[in-house]
């Protein structure tokens, strides 16, 4: 990559690319593509507390409270604003803008702010559903160019699909298939254009085609080249769209503003052109922090100015929309968009990756109030500078707003510029990307393994013909053999499905600017997935340590179950059970390994629903656990509720015992505490809530959702209570679960909860 | 038969030799819990058996040592180790709580000593009825009291536990002597023991005591009745209310005008 290099030399001042490098300490990230080099040789670790952050400006309040404006409307309507006609690309629509005069950062995804594209590529039926849903006309022009002319990726996908996929898929056995939206989960690494600029990306992407040249044209090496030339295409368009806006981004960013204006340029590239499941933002405080620091020594920024610049980006980020339908909704639990920004982390010399701007983008939450977007990640590592962790908890007690992922087991397995998309996927940034693929329901395979195959709702032969369990009570060793060869089948049958998917999402819905800020030769996961582990490993242990009888139907269709007798469940830190949870992962992840994957992606799987555990749930029917059919399941990794009844963090240390090793994109738990729960002082809150994430990730725990309830979120609980259904609230030693309480001893607890402090 | 019996009365000698030793405990259950039984994360054991009855119990099913599950102290040491690295994260260690864990001081002297070994802080919950229970020994190894100061005045503590103020008093005096340190938890019930006098009282007992480093008002609840209504116990406080607001303030204040540190 020699077109990188500078005619100046690294002895002085930094050698720049026009005068984007200036002051900037030299190093290989000058002579090719690096931009964690850049980090490395340029950040400021930061180990003091949040005392130097600022509020928010009046200019910031003000452009806030005029968006917050619309959302009432567009949460009344499920949309604000559709475009049905403009089908999305990087330079489809004219500049917009929420309030011109206004903004410091500019660009938004159509030419107004909440206005949603369509984006066809990935299927139309999602998107003529989505416009009739909304009440918007469907143009019957690009219906005939996406249905006659165009395929697209969903058609692709059905093209191919096997009977068995199909089945699965149509019985719920695996749901969430990205086979009719966007995968996502791809995070380019959008640091690279305020970096080097576009032309010198271009010149990089160009280096790669002629090594690419090189080869005779096997099938993979014409695939590589024509994704080479879209990429290059993606990057030419990008400098279109900066310049309709009115800035150069062909050039390297020269100062802070520019930093964050061609960073967010790059990212709104991104979201112009896909409509992904997640589309995340990558890891980018310490990227910024070096522009920020610069223009700061050099008396050209002001704290107050840093915090509004990042104040507007994530404004901007907190505006991302896709035009996605109610099915999809109600499989992801709302709009998510997964605008995920992965903060601090331990470098792998040592030094801590926490800098002023880990601190300034988890200010917004305060600046601009509590928000789900962007989803604000903490790389947390109990070597984390302490000021950073006590801001951490305080942030996480007053907006319950960020998730916590273990810095020492991402570190170990993808090194320090690790990002994570969507919830708990983590991934080399520029260096990796997922084959997204959402999840199998490990529940619904142990039914087909006692019904032989069979549906237990509709009693369809959907698994291949087995012998259904005979007797009177269910005998572990035999339905453990055949859960076996249930979970061989599915395995399989699912490795197909998503090498199925990811083949078709490559050819006809391909994330070309995305792509082009990766490097060239990447590694890829093919990212497989499970729902309802606590379900099937507590069904596992009462047929083990309880007696189970299975009742018939009158076709001889197992559909219920009859428990005589305790067992232990998972969730008490109580090994009998948790080894169980540990056999299935272990075991299901080595059958997955067994089946050859598109591209060579390396196998990973998840234990993860997002949200969808309750449609999982809702699908799936009587368990031997005693779980009535419909109920859902727990989220994630985590225990049922009600069932671990010795606290938090012994639940939470079951959990932590399921290896990351056999689970590497992902291990989700989410736990819920009151604020007087963690003690009688803010001080003493903040104490113990680091305490616990310590713990928890001391004891190779993975992921942790820390939800510090507030008293709005109680009262919503007593309105809504089908929305918190692990609601736990610890009172004088006692432990409820809120939902369950007559509604005086909910008014109870809230008077008690938030009287008794302040 | 007659063998069998003499068997069930051999075994239950065994257990009654190994009670009495403190190698094995009657259990009602256990919890790691954070911020209520002692500062930071703890591993609290719920020990079963107490000779209060107190009206407000929130745990009845712990009043009897027979209804506990009987474990050995080996179970209870090896969760403990297992449990050291999260003491240290958060500052925590092992509570023993109850019912009431003086019904057992041979088991909590032998825990609590083995915890010192390890490093482990310790916490004893009692109401100090039984601190006379309490072996010098047992309280060299034990580094924090949360003590229930159930009532100030005699008549009153009466009336709310069934027995007699005095021996915890005894007790408190005891610990300041030792110097130990002590975490007072007083459990505020409306027309039972929120008497202006009656807290008066205690402040007055607890004010005594200069190595009392925090009081706790717990304001009374009603999530226990259901547990009286399981065991059939007739439940006094049915359809009392909890303290208000105000009438915790009012009761803090009081605590507070005698110097002490409350929450």
């Amino acid at each position: 990559m020699t077109l990188l290099d500078s005619p100046r030399s690294a002895s002085t001042a930094a050698p720049s690319i026009g005068d984007g490098w200036a002051g900037f300490t030299a190093g290989p990230w000058q002579h090719g593509i690096d931009v964690r080099d850049f980090i490395q040789c340029n950040y400021t670790p930061f180990t003091e507390d949040a005392n130097f952050l600022t509020g928010a400006t009046e200019r910031t309040l003000c452009l806030w409270a005029r968006l917050s404006a619309m959302f009432p409307r567009e949460r009344a309507l499920g949309v604000y604003d559709v475009d049905p006609t403009t089908p999305a690309s990087i330079t489809a629509h004219a500049p917009g803008y929420i309030d011109r005069p206004n903004e410091i950062i500019v660009g938004l995804q159509t030419d107004a702010p909440l206005k949603r594209a369509i984006m066809p590529n990935g299927g139309w039926r999602m998107v003529a559903t989505s416009l009739e849903t909304y009440g918007y006309p469907v143009s019957p022009e690009l219906e005939t160019i996406f249905t006659k002319y165009r395929k697209t990726h969903n058609d692709g996908v059905f093209d191919v699909y096997p009977p068995a996929v199909k089945r699965a898929r149509h019985s719920h056995l695996i749901t969430g298939l990205p086979d009719a939206y966007g995968r996502g989960r791809i995070i380019g690494d959008y640091r690279r254009v305020a970096l080097y600029g576009v032309t010198a990306l271009i010149a990089a992407k160009k280096v790669e085609r002629a090594a690419l040249d090189e080869h005779p044209s096997t099938e993979d090496i014409i695939r590589s080249r024509e994704e080479n030339a879209e990429q290059v295409r993606a990057l030419k368009e990008l400098v279109q769209m900066a310049a309709s806006y009115g800035f150069d981004i062909a050039r390297p960013a020269a100062s802070a503003t520019e930093a964050v204006q061609w960073l967010y340029f790059a990212y709104l590239g991104a979201v112009k052109e896909q409509n992904g499941a997640a589309m995340s933002f990558g890891r980018n405080s310490a990227f910024l922090d070096a522009y920020l620091e610069r223009d700061l020594q050099a008396g050209v920024l002001t704290e107050s100015q840093a915090q509004e610049l990042i104040d507007d980006l994530v404004i901007k980020l907190r505006i991302v929309r896709f035009l996605r339908t109610p099915e999809y909704d109600q499989l992801f639990s709302g709009d998510p968009t997964w605008v995920t920004e992965s903060l601090g982390g331990i470098g792998l010399d040592g030094r801590t990756l926490v800098v002023k701007t880990a601190f300034r983008f988890l200010q917004t939450l305060y600046n601009l109030g509590p928000a789900p977007e962007p989803n604000l990640t903490v790389l947390w590592s109990d070597a984390l500078p302490e000021g950073f962790k006590r801001f951490c908890a305080q942030v996480s007690i007053d907006t319950s707003a960020i998730q916590y992922e273990s810095d020492d087991l991402i570190r170990e397995a993808w090194g320090d510029d690790a990002a994570i998309a969507c919830c708990v996927s983590p991934m080399g940034v520029g260096k990796q990307m997922q084959f997204f693929g959402a999840r199998v329901n490990v529940v619904k395979a142990l039914l087909y393994a006692i019904n032989g195959g069979r549906d237990e709702l509709t009693g369809e032969q959907i698994a291949p013909v087995t012998a259904p369990l005979a007797g009177d009570v269910l005998d572990f060793d035999t339905v453990w053999t055949a859960y076996l060869a249930s979970l061989e089948w599915l395995a399989e049958t699912y490795v197909d499905a998503l090498n199925c998917i990811h083949y078709m999402h490559d050819k006809y819905a391909y994330e070309r600017l995305e792509m082009a800020l990766h490097d060239d030769t990447i590694l890829r996961t093919m990212a497989c997935g499970m729902a309802g582990l606590s379900v099937a490993a507590d069904s596992l242990a009462a047929i083990k340590y309880a007696s189970v009888r299975p009742v018939r139907d009158d076709t001889g269709l197992i559909v219920d179950y009859v428990i005589d007798g305790e067992y232990p469940s998972f969730g008490n830190d109580d090994d009998r059970v948790d080894a169980i949870a540990v056999t299935i992962v272990e075991t299901f992840m080595a059958m997955i390994r067994t089946h050859p994957t598109y591209r060579n992606a390396v196998h990973t799987q998840s234990v993860l629903t997002i949200t969808s555990n309750v449609v999982y749930g809702k699908k799936t029917g009587n368990t031997p656990d005693g779980r009535r059919g419909g109920a859902p399941f727990a989220p994630g990794a985590n225990p049922m509720n009600g069932r671990d009844t010795h606290g938090m963090l012994a639940s939470a240390l079951s959990v932590a015992k399921l290896p990351y090793s056999e689970a590497q994109d992902g291990i989700s738990l989410t736990n819920t505490v009151v604020p007087t729960g963690l003690g009688h002082t803010p001080e003493e809150q903040i104490t113990n809530l680091v305490g616990l994430i310590d713990a928890y990730t001391l004891s190779h725990g993975y992921h942790l959702n820390i939800n510090v309830l507030n008293r709005e979120t109680l009262e919503d609980a007593m309105e809504h209570p089908e929305n918190y259904p692990q609601l736990t609230i610890r009172v004088s030693g006692y432990a409820v679960n809120f939902v369950r309480l007559t509604r005086e001893q909910q008014l109870d607890v809230i008077s008690r909860t938030f009287h008794t402090s302040v | 038969m007659v063998a069998i019996q003499l068997g069930q009365t051999e075994f239950h000698h065994e257990q009654l030799d190994a009670h009495r030793a403190g190698t094995v405990a009657s259990v009602h259950s256990w919890e790691l819990v954070t911020a209520v039984d002692g500062p930071g994360t703890r591993l609290t054991y719920f020990l079963s058996g107490c000779l209060l009855r107190c009206q407000y119990c929130h745990n009845p099913d712990t009043w009897k040592m027979r209804d506990g599950a009987l474990t050995p102290i080996d179970d209870v040491l090896a969760r403990i180790r297992r449990y050291r690295p999260v003491f240290t994260a958060t500052g925590g260690g092992l509570t023993l709580s109850g019912g009431e864990p003086l019904m057992q001081p041979a088991f909590v002297a032998r825990v609590f000593a083995e915890c010192h070994e390890l490093g482990v802080h310790t916490t004893l919950d009692t109401s100090g009825y039984l601190g006379a229970s309490a072996s010098d020994e047992l309280l060299d190894h034990t580094d924090l009291v949360l003590l229930d100061v159930k009532s100030g005045r005699p008549d009153t503590y009466r009336e709310v536990t069934g027995r007699e103020l005095a021996p915890t008093i005894a007790f408190g005096d005891r610990l300041r002597a030792r110097g130990t340190n002590v975490w007072v938890r007083f459990v505020l019930v409306p027309g039972l023991t929120d008497a202006v006098d009656n807290v008066d009282a205690v402040a007055e007992i607890v004010a005594r005591w200069p190595n009392v480093s925090r009081v706790e008002v717990l304001p009374f609840h009603q999530m226990g009745e259901d547990k009286w209504n399981r065991l059939a116990i007739p439940y006094p406080l049915h359809r009392v209310q909890p303290p208000d607001a105000a009438l915790q303030e009012r009761v803090r204040e009081q605590f507070r005008a005698h110097g002490l540190t409350t929450f």
